[in-house]
């Protein structure tokens, strides 16, 4: 089996998605690595309300699995696999993956970011036992029950309007004096009665054995700490990038992968795009046009070198 | 479909009276990382035919089992073993991760 690639793709959020879009259709062979968990973060979101095109929204899955599908149709090739690691040393570029290694001549690293958990006291203990990350996933074991969300975002709010389908009240543990979500999602939170804020405020420590049970409480103005009796917790506080396995790319001061002149890494011929080194915007729409970038970049890119190839042999 | 469906009627029966080993997935219609864990699991029972039965569990149908087993995040998957559950993976994984736990607890 040739296992030679144009391009490898490395992640299959909107960044890579679109990315192999562009490449199929530039008729570049291209391979997305997409991981056992595909698709990224919007597959743990419901409805998706900015991204253009879909007038009454559209639910998170059901748009990846739309863009996956028209990458596809374009012949990218999908392995539902977890990139191990990345020689970049060596040309063409290996990417391994489980105990199989394939090739490619560039690569793009859309590998965006996860979820970014608290860190605190008891929280590993309980994930899956009353702390959860994904509110459209486990909202309904909260029905009749009280929650907090921790977090000021967009994702916050989203989560906690969410939760109030099935929780008896929702707090929103803030840890600033004001919120970063957007006016409409604010709006929407501050709207619904069920649904109450405490700011300047982060969670010390979760309590629980078997379950959740409880929070301790700080607030960072008055240095307050109080117990606070509660049956979940959902953690929206933000992201961190997937960066940690790609040896020889550089990051930034932040922990993000450092971008030259646009969309390239320190390294001629791999390229990034998406969650993994963009800080500022985060949102899926902007995901999918630095992976356009990228795409088109790499081709440019590809062409010349194959051009400097031809005129050495 | 032919893969193995639990409900809260049949699980006594079928997982916690079991002589074999018995993997679990706990999902809903309505959880996306659920989606992508099912044909996983539908993989791992073709493969594990026999020897150990592995089959799903939907949360909404079958709450009793869900609160039984203090399911609070899905996907989840219980492996049973003399009917009880040994282990838990909350969060889709990927398919080796979960051979691994399989054959951890079928050498054990």
């Amino acid at each position: 089996m040739d296992k030679l690639y144009d391009v490898i793709i490395i992640g299959s959020g909107p960044a890579g998605l679109t990315a192999a879009i562009y490449t199929t259709r530039a008729n570049l062979k291209t391979l997305i690595i997409a991981g056992t968990v595909w698709g990224g973060q919007l597959m743990l979101t419901s409805t998706v309300e900015n991204y253009p095109g879909f007038p009454d929204g559209i639910e998170g899955p059901d748009l990846m699995m739309a863009m996956r599908k028209q990458a596809e149709r374009h012949g990218a090739e999908v392995v539902e696999l977890n990139f191990q690691e990345g020689d970049f040393s060596k040309k063409p570029f290996e990417i391994r993956v489980d105990n199989q290694t394939f090739q490619g001549k560039s690569v793009i690293i859309a590998t965006g970011a996860d979820t970014k958990w608290l860190g605190v006291a008891g929280e590993k203990e309980l994930i899956g036992k009353g702390i959860s990350s994904c509110a459209t996933c486990d909202a309904a074991f909260f029905r009749g029950k009280n929650v907090i969300v921790a977090g000021g975002g967009d994702t916050a709010m989203e989560d906690a309007i969410f939760l109030t389908k099935f929780a008896t009240s929702v707090t929103v543990v803030h840890r600033r004096d004001s919120l970063r979500a957007s006016h409409v999602m604010q709006e929407r939170a501050r709207a619904n009665q069920k649904i109450q804020f405490i700011f300047d405020t982060v969670v010390l420590q979760i309590n629980g054995t078997d379950k959740v049970t409880g929070v301790k409480l700080k607030n960072l103005k008055t240095n307050e700490e109080k117990e606070m009796d509660i049956d979940g917790v959902f953690v929206a506080i933000g992201h961190v990038p997937n960066t940690m396995v790609f040896k020889g790319v550089e990051l930034d001061e932040h922990g993000y992968i450092a971008v030259y002149d646009r969309t390239r890494t320190n390294v001629p011929g791999v390229f990034v795009a998406g969650d993994v080194h963009d800080k500022h915007y985060q949102q899926a729409v902007t995901a999918a046009g630095f992976g356009c970038m990228a795409a088109l970049d790499l081709e440019k890119w590809l062409a010349e070198s194959d051009s400097v190839a031809e005129q050495k042999t | 479909m032919s893969d193995l469906v639990f409900t809260d009627q049949d699980f006594e029966a079928e997982v916690l009276q079991s002589r074999t080993v018995v993997v679990v997935d706990f999902w809903a219609p309505w959880c996306a990382p659920c989606r992508i864990v099912s044909p996983v699991i539908e993989e791992l029972a073709k493969e594990y035919k026999g020897k150990v039965k592995v089959g799903k569990l939907n949360v909404d149908d079958n709450p009793n089992t869900a609160a039984k087993f203090g399911i609070m995040s899905i996907p989840s998957i219980l492996i049973f073993k003399n009917g009880a559950p040994v282990k838990t993976l909350v969060g889709a994984r990927g398919r080796e991760e979960y051979k691994k736990e399989i054959e951890e607890i079928l050498g054990s």
